[in-house]
C-alpha cells in the first residue's frame, strides 16, 4: 500500500513573470462595442503570445470586472477558453470594485507561496461603454410575480401591475449605494477637508501625463502593452498637458467657490483590460522567463465612510502602517511608489494624511507622522489619470509597470503600491525587484 | 485574395470557353503539404559524360521514395527530367540535354519539374569554350521555364568545385511542391566546411530544434513565414512594431512562439532580438528580416522624409541589426540568415525608387556577406528572396487593370501566395542547405519583369 501523500505546505517567493494590457480607451470610443470577454480574450492572447505559453495549464486564472453583464457570471473562465491557454486551465472571478485587479495578483501570488500553484495570471477588465443595463426594477418585480403565478387568472392579475414608467430601464451609476453620493463628490469632501489646492492637483495630473508620455516614447510599454482594435497607446493621454490647460477647466465635482476636481485631474470612464503572469521561480525556470519581481506582503483596509468617519477612498491610508510594521519598513525605504490616481486630490490626500501627525496619532494610532516621500519615486511612469482607469483593470496595469521598473532598478529594490476602492476599500501591495 | 479568373478557367465550363478563345489558364500549382511524397510519378535523370552528380541525384531520389528512370516509360509520363550537364565541355554537348529532356517535355506530367545541373561558369577560368556552355545552361532553363504549361517550372542548379555533396536541399527542394512559384531561377551550390551537415534528420521537419525570428510577422509574407517555418520544426519569435501587437499575437500563439514587440529601425532592435532569443527559447538559429513598408511617390515628387523612412527600414535596419546578429555568441554557428528584397530591387518599379533602393541593397548586402570568409568558416549562410506578385491584403488594393497584369505577366500565368515565398525562405533556413549562400531567389513565376 502506497504511503498516504502528505501535502505540507510550501512557503516560497511569488514571482511577477511579465505582463499585458490592451490600450486603455475613453469610453464609448474606439472599444465602444467590445465587451468584458472580448477584451479580457485579448489581452490573454498578448500575455500568452509574449510569454511563449500557448497551449499552457496555468494553475489558475483570476480575473473581475467591476461593471458586470449577468450572463458574465463566468467571465474569467469564459475568457481562458476562448484564449490560447490550455482550455483546462481553471479560472474565476473577484470583484473588490476598484481593487479587484491588484486583489486577483495577491489571491494568485498567495497560491504560489504556499505551493497550492506553480503558475497563474491575474487582472481584470472594465467597460462603461458596453455596460449591464437592466430593466426596470418594478418591471422586474411584476414579471417575476406573473411567474410565480400557478394559475392564468393569477398570472394576468399580476401582469395588470404594469405601467409605462417600467420601460425605463436600470442604468448603472457610480454611486456609493449607502450615501447616493458619486464618488467624486465623496472625493470632493474629502479634498475640500484636507485643502488641497487646485493647483496642486493640476500638477500631479499634469505629471502624469508627461511621464506616460515619455514612457511610450522609450519604448518601456513594447512588453507590457499589445494593440487592440487599432489603438496602440491609451487614448486619454495627453502627451502635451500642461498645468496651464488643465487651468482652464471647470470644476466638475463639490460645489461653489471651494471646488476644485475638474474632468482634468479626475480620471475619465475607461474601457481596458489588464493581465499580469505570475509563478514560482521553478516554474519560471522551467519555461525560461525572468521574475522581474516578487510579492512581499498585502494589506487591505476599509474605513466607515458611511458614518462620516472617514472619507471614502481614504483606506490605503490605514493600510499602509499595518502593511509597513510587518514588513519592518518605513514609508521612505522604497524606491517607486505606485499610489492609483483615482483623482490627483486621492494621492494628494493620502500623502498629506501621513504626514500630519494629528491624523497618524488620532486616526492610526502612531506615535510619529508615517512622514513625507520623495516625490520623484510617485507614479514615475505614468499613472490612471493619464492612461485611465477601467476599474478592475488598473490594478494589472500597476503590478507589471511597476515590477518592470523594480527589475531594471535592481535586486533588492522595492516598490509599494496603493489602490483605493469604492466601498471604503483600499489595496496595497509591496513588491520587491528580482 | 481571390483569383477569380484562375478558379473561373479550371472550372469546367471555363475550360471550355478558355479553350476555344485561347485565353491563358494558369495551373494550380502542386504545393507541399506535410508527409506527401516529394514527387508523384517518375523522374527521369540523365547526364552527360557519365552524368557525376546524376548517380548522387539517383540515390538521394531512391532514398525518398522517388522512381527514377533513365529512359521515357513507354506511352507514360514522367513528373520530372534532371539532367546533369556538370561535365559538358563545349556547346556542342548540349546534345545531350536536348536528345534528353526535349522528348521528355512531351510527356511532363502537370505541376512537373525540369531541373538542369551544371558546375558554375566562373569556375571556368581561362577555358572560354567551358565558360560558354556552362552559361548556355541559364538560356536553356530560362526558355524552357517559358515553354513549359500546366504548371511545370524548370530551374538551374550550379555547382561550384567542392559543392557536390552538398546539393540534396537544393534538388529536393525544386522537385516538390515547395518550389511551386519559383521558376527560371538559378540557384549556386558551394562547399561547406567540414562537419556540416547536409543531410536532414526529419526532411518533414528540417527545422526541428530550431530556434527562428521573423520580422515584420504580424500579418501577409511575414505571417506565412512564421507558419510555415513554425510548420518545419522550428520555434518562432514573431517580431512587429507595437501597433501590430494583437494581430502578432495571434501568429505567435497559433504556432506556440513567441512575441517581441519592437520597432526595427531602433538602435538596439538587433540586441533585443538576440537577447529574447537566447533567454526565451536558448539559441538563435535563423533570423529572417522581413520587415517591410512603402512610401510610393516618383522620384520628382518625393520628399526626404518617404525617402528616408523607407531606406531606414527595410535597409539600414538591417545593416544595423546584422552587426550585432552576426557578431560571434550571438546567431550560432552554422546559422542563417534570409532577406526579403523584392522583384522591384531587381526590375526596378515606376515610383519605387525608394523602395527599390532599399531592396537592390539587400542584394548587394546579400552578395558581400556570402562572400564573407569569417561567415564561411562559422557556417552561416546569408540569402535573399525576391518576390515577384504576391497575392497579399497589400497587392489586393492594388486597382483590378493593373493587378491582373501583374498576376499574368509569368510563366505560370497567375500571382504567387505568401507561402510559396514562406517555402523558398524555410529551405534557405535549412542546415542541409549549408552549401548554398549569397544566393538570390526570386519567388516570381518567372515574371517578365527584370528578367
Amino acid at each position: 500500500m502506497a504511503a498516504p501523500r502528505k501535502s505540507t505546505p510550501t512557503v516560497r517567493r511569488a514571482a511577477v513573470l511579465g505582463g499585458n494590457r490592451i490600450p486603455f480607451a475613453r469610453s464609448n470610443g474606439a472599444y465602444a462595442k467590445a465587451s468584458n470577454q472580448d477584451m479580457l480574450t485579448a489581452t490573454i492572447d498578448g500575455l500568452v503570445a509574449r510569454h511563449g505559453i500557448a497551449g499552457e495549464r496555468l494553475g489558475e486564472v483570476a480575473g473581475g470586472a467591476v461593471l458586470k453583464h449577468s450572463r458574465d457570471f463566468n467571465l474569467t473562465r469564459e475568457a481562458v477558453l476562448g484564449s490560447a491557454l490550455d482550455p483546462t486551465t481553471p479560472a474565476y472571478d473577484v470583484q473588490q470594485a476598484c481593487g479587484t485587479g491588484l486583489e486577483t495578483a495577491i489571491l494568485v501570488a498567495n497560491k504560489i507561496t504556499l505551493g497550492q500553484i506553480e503558475s497563474g495570471a491575474a487582472g481584470g477588465t472594465d467597460t462603461a461603454s458596453d455596460a449591464p443595463i437592466a430593466v426596470n426594477e418594478g418591471l422586474r418585480e411584476t414579471l417575476l410575480a406573473a411567474n410565480r403565478a400557478r394559475t392564468t387568472g393569477q398570472r394576468l392579475k399580476a401582469l395588470t401591475g404594469l405601467r409605462p414608467g417600467h420601460l425605463v430601464p436600470e442604468i448603472p451609476k457610480n454611486l456609493e449605494p449607502r450615501t447616493g453620493l458619486s464618488m467624486g463628490e465623496h472625493m470632493a469632501l474629502t479634498t475640500k477637508e484636507w485643502g488641497i489646492t487646485r493647483e496642486d492637483q493640476d500638477e500631479l495630473a499634469a505629471l502624469s501625463h508627461r511621464h506616460l508620455a515619455a514612457a511610450y516614447e522609450r519604448g518601456f510599454f513594447d512588453d507590457l502593452v499589445t494593440s487592440y482594435l487599432g489603438l496602440s497607446r491609451d487614448n486619454n493621454l495627453r502627451a502635451d498637458s500642461t498645468t496651464e490647460k488643465l487651468a482652464k477647466l471647470s470644476p466638475a465635482f463639490g460645489k461653489g467657490d471651494g471646488a476644485t476636481m475638474t474632468a482634468g485631474n479626475s480620471t475619465p470612464l475607461t474601457d481596458g483590460a489588464s493581465m499580469v503572469l505570475l509563478g514560482s521561480d521553478d516554474w519560471a525556470a522551467e519555461h525560461r522567463l525572468t521574475p522581474l519581481a516578487y510579492f512581499v506582503d498585502s494589506e487591505t483596509a476599509a474605513v466607515d465612510y458611511v458614518h462620516g468617519a472617514e472619507g471614502l477612498l481614504m483606506a490605503p491610508a490605514y493600510a499602509l502602517p499595518r502593511l509597513l510594521a510587518r514588513a519592518g519598513m518605513t514609508l521612505q525605504d522604497f524606491d517607486y511608489y505606485e499610489i492609483h490616481e483615482a483623482f490627483a486630490a486621492t494621492v494628494l490626500c493620502t500623502l498629506k494624511a501621513w504626514e500630519d501627525p494629528d491624523f497618524c496619532k488620532g486616526r492610526l494610532g502612531l506615535d510619529a507622522p508615517i512622514g513625507a516621500i520623495d516625490r520623484s519615486k510617485l507614479n514615475v511612469n505614468g499613472s490612471s489619470l493619464a492612461a485611465g482607469h477601467p476599474f478592475a483593470a488598473t490594478g494589472g496595469r500597476i503590478v507589471a509597470s511597476l515590477a518592470k521598473q523594480l527589475h531594471e532598478k535592481g535586486a533588492g529594490s522595492r516598490g509599494l503600491i496603493s489602490i483605493c476602492a469604492a466601498g471604503g476599500q483600499g489595496v496595497m501591495a509591496i513588491l520587491e525587484g528580482a | 485574395m481571390t483569383d477569380t479568373y484562375t478558379q473561373f478557367v479550371n472550372s469546367a465550363f471555363g475550360k471550355q470557353v478558355a479553350g476555344r478563345l485561347g485565353m491563358p489558364r494558369p495551373a494550380a500549382l502542386r504545393r507541399y503539404v506535410p508527409g506527401a511524397a516529394l514527387i508523384d510519378g517518375p523522374v527521369l535523370v540523365g547526364g552527360h559524360g557519365g552524368g557525376p552528380l546524376a548517380k548522387r541525384i539517383t540515390a538521394l531520389l531512391g532514398h525518398a521514395g522517388v522512381t527514377v528512370v533513365d529512359e521515357l516509360p513507354a506511352g507514360g509520363t514522367v513528373s520530372g527530367v534532371v539532367v546533369d550537364l556538370s561535365a559538358a565541355r563545349t556547346p556542342a554537348d548540349l546534345e545531350t540535354l536536348r536528345a534528353l529532356v526535349g522528348p521528355a517535355l512531351k510527356v511532363l506530367a502537370p505541376s512537373g519539374r525540369v531541373i538542369v545541373v551544371g558546375a558554375s561558369p566562373d569556375e571556368a577560368a581561362d577555358d572560354v569554350p567551358l565558360a560558354a556552355v556552362r552559361r548556355s545552361l541559364e538560356g536553356i532553363v530560362r526558355s524552357v521555364a517559358k515553354e513549359l504549361r500546366k504548371g511545370a517550372t524548370a530551374n538551374l542548379v550550379l555547382v561550384r568545385r567542392g559543392g557536390e555533396d552538398n546539393i540534396d536541399a537544393t534538388i529536393r527542394f525544386f522537385l516538390s511542391g515547395r518550389s511551386a512559384y519559383v521558376d527560371g531561377q538559378g540557384v549556386e551550390v558551394g562547399p561547406i566546411e567540414a562537419g556540416a551537415a547536409v543531410d536532414a534528420a526529419d526532411w518533414d521537419r528540417p527545422l526541428a530544434g530550431k530556434v527562428a525570428v521573423v520580422t515584420g510577422a504580424a500579418r501577409g509574407i511575414g505571417a506565412s513565414i512564421a507558419d510555415v517555418l513554425a510548420r518545419d520544426g522550428a520555434t518562432i519569435v514573431c517580431v512587429d512594431i507595437p501597433a501590430a501587437g494583437e494581430a502578432l499575437a495571434k501568429v505567435a500563439n497559433r504556432n506556440g512562439g513567441s512575441t517581441l514587440q519592437l520597432d526595427v529601425t531602433a538602435p538596439d532592435a538587433g540586441a533585443r532580438i538576440v537577447e529574447h532569443a537566447r533567454t526565451r527559447h536558448g539559441q538563435l538559429d535563423i533570423v529572417v528580416h522581413n520587415a517591410g513598408i512603402t512610401r510610393d511617390k516618383l522620384l520628382a515628387n518625393t520628399d526626404a522624409d518617404r525617402w528616408k523612412s523607407v531606406v531606414d527600414v527595410n535597409l539600414m535596419s538591417v545593416l544595423r541589426m546584422n552587426e550585432t546578429i552576426l557578431a560571434p555568441g550571438a546567431l550560432a554557428d552554422g546559422g542563417h540568415v534570409v532577406c526579403v528584397s523584392s522583384m522591384s530591387g531587381i526590375a526596378g518599379n515606376r515610383g519605387q525608387s525608394n523602395y527599390a533602393a532599399s531592396k537592390a541593397g539587400l542584394i548587394g548586402l546579400v552578395h558581400a556577406l556570402g562572400a564573407s570568409a569569417d561567415l564561411h568558416h562559422r557556417g552561416i549562410t546569408v540569402n535573399a528572396v525576391a518576390p515577384g506578385f504576391i497575392e497579399t491584403e497589400m497587392t489586393g488594393k492594388i486597382p483590378l487593370a493593373t493587378r491582373e497584369m501583374g498576376r499574368r505577366v509569368n510563366s505560370l500565368a497567375q500571382g504567387g501566395l505568401p507561402v510559396d515565398v514562406a517555402e523558398t525562405i524555410a529551405w534557405f533556413a535549412q542546415d542541409a542547405n549549408a552549401g548554398v549562400t549569397g544566393q538570390v531567389v526570386r519567388v516570381c513565376g518567372q515574371s517578365i519583369l527584370g528578367a
